[in-house]
């Protein structure tokens, strides 16, 4: 039988901007990029529910996690300190389908740039990659992509870092042969639809689920092939089952 | 000691069942819990014919419980006969059917397809608040619920277990309906009607505006009303609500029910039933119980 929760000991868990945490676990794992850990603290029932947390990063035989706080439970996650534990299942849900070699775009929106550390690691030598971020204001986790990719663009709503307006006018598909997206589900859907019959898209879902491992479909969305559940057949799916309407 | 339990003729492994609709058909399992171990697993919702669900907001967490309007996302009868059924009879555990519906024609053909199986036990859900189907409409007024019990039981060959909402008028008048209607058991409760809203966006948080309630925190009021019910009716109970720990089980055995059922706390962790029935026996062990019944509704 499979572990379900176990105990993560903290290695750090810093605000690296106004809302946004970088945790690290001790946790070693063969995850793939795009997939996600379901992640508890404590034994109590409120919040009754883990919070599914996508892995930012599987490198040194650790587990990093960017996350924003934004309700009860990410809140007491932030609050944890260094050394001290929290449960964690995983690793859950499909990954990004790696190519072999091409020229990738990653497009991310906000928060939504989380999985894309641990993408860029996972294609690693291969990697021949452009990084377009989009936030509202200023910018965060960009020092630690740098390195890896070969350019990167930046807009903000606000001016702030980059240019000022969305990433998604920014973004270019001509050029690549893949693109990897994360962010908020309009932002996608044009990315989707900027890439359509030029490059296949990989998107990476968000929705709140309960269960993390495919049982309570409280995650399920409609796609060209049917009900697919998030947590389970995704979170990435090709941008044409999601956005086929 | 032994925690087997004998429920409508058959022996049941222990007490614990899973709920309907926290459990699919068992595979998501598969690889964290030995389902040979449990008492047994009611199947995740099924209508007449296939369903998507609900669109918008499915699940939603409130203070130590979980709203959610899936909205009966289900194959339908026939592809879980085919392609469901063989695989859960392989389980060694006891299986329950969980049909809901939409007319009472719908539930007969249901019942008359499951009749065609070697299955054992139908829990008949009249309880859903998420959908039409669901068929919380049958199951709000005592006159409803006689009803549709007495024209699934004409035809139903199999064990009927029907599925009680706390939405009912009266939880009491509701369970005596249905016995008399011929109900083999009851299981209680499904969830509770409920509301959520975003104060912000100012809208409720599900398209249906009301969601159903579950999860450790209707616990107390699940237990009251199991109680209630097994001081009225005579047929077995499956006491439902919020159990979390082998502490709540027992307060539902000790309040009336044969069996309980582990819903919400699945989603907590996958292999919660297992610690669940250790406490269990634990629990006998420490007190010298030899048998379940010796503590059944002993409140």
């Amino acid at each position: 039988m499979k572990e379900t929760y176990k105990d993560g000991v903290i290695l750090k868990n810093k605000e690296i901007f106004p809302n946004i945490f970088l945790m690290s676990l001790d946790i070693k794992t063969e995850a793939k990029s795009g997939q996600f850990f379901m992640l508890r603290t404590g034994d109590t029932l409120d919040p009754l529910l883990p919070r599914p947390l996508s892995i930012t990063s599987t490198r040194n035989g650790c587990t990093a996690f960017l996350y924003e706080v934004k309700g009860k439970g990410t809140n007491l996650i932030s609050r944890l300190n260094v050394g001290e534990k929290i449960k964690v299942f995983g690793p859950l849900g499909s990954g990004f389908e790696i190519p072999r070699k091409g020229k990738m775009a990653i497009v991310s929106g906000g928060i939504g740039i989380a999985p894309m550390l641990s993408l860029v690691e996972e294609l690693g030598k291969l990697s021949d990659t452009d990084l377009y971020a989009g936030f509202r204001t200023g910018s965060y986790l960009i020092d630690y992509l740098n390195p890896l990719v070969k350019n990167v663009f930046i807009a903000t709503e606000d001016g702030s870092v980059g240019e000022k307006g969305l990433i998604t006018d920014i973004f270019k598909p001509e050029g690549y042969d893949m693109v990897f997206t994360c962010g908020p589900v309009p932002m996608m859907e044009t990315v989707y639809k900027k890439t359509k019959g030029i490059v296949p898209v990989q998107i990476s879902m968000e929705r709140r689920m309960a269960c993390g491992f495919g049982a309570c479909l409280g995650c399920s969305i409609k796609t060209s092939k049917g009900m697919r559940r998030v947590c389970k057949e995704g979170p990435v799916f090709w941008g044409e089952e999601v956005f086929y309407g | 000691m032994d925690s087997s339990v004998k429920f409508l003729g058959t022996i049941f492994k222990n007490p614990v069942i899973v709920a309907s609709g926290t459990f699919g058909f068992g595979r998501e399992y598969e690889d964290f819990i030995d389902l040979s171990k449990l008492g047994g697993i009611s199947t995740k919702g099924l209508t007449l014919n296939p369903k998507d669900g609900n669109e918008g907001t499915r699940v939603f967490e409130t203070s130590s419980g979980m709203m959610n309007s899936i909205g009966l996302q289900n194959p339908g009868v026939k592809s879980f006969i085919e392609n469901e059924l063989p695989n859960m009879l392989t389980y060694n555990t006891e299986i329950l059917v969980n049909l809901g519906g939409n007319t009472i024609d719908e539930y007969l053909k249901g019942i008359e397809l499951l009749n065609k199986t070697n299955i054992k036990f139908i829990e008949l859900n009249i309880s859903c608040p998420n959908v039409k189907e669901g068929g919380m409409a049958f199951g709000i007024k005592e006159e409803d619920i006689f009803e549709i019990v007495s024209e699934v039981r004409k035809v139903s060959k199999k064990k009927l277990i029907v599925k009680l909402s706390p939405n009912a008028e009266d939880i009491t008048r509701a369970a005596l309906a249905a016995e008399r209607a011929g109900a083999d058991a009851l299981s209680l409760v499904n969830t509770f009607s409920a509301l959520a809203i975003d104060i912000k966006r100012r809208v409720a948080i599900f398209n249906n505006i009301k969601a159903g309630y579950s999860g450790p925190a209707i616990k107390p009021i699940a237990l009251r009303m199991v109680y209630d019910v097994a001081k009225t009716v005579s047929i077995p109970i499956m006491g439902i609500g919020g159990i979390v720990t082998a502490y709540d089980a027992i307060e539902f055995i000790m309040a009336g029910a044969t069996l309980i059922q582990v819903g919400t706390a699945n989603f907590i962790d996958p292999k919660i039933t297992l610690e669940i029935i250790d406490g269990i026996n634990n629990f006998m062990e420490e007190e010298g119980i030899k048998e379940l019944k010796e503590i059944r509704g002993i409140i």
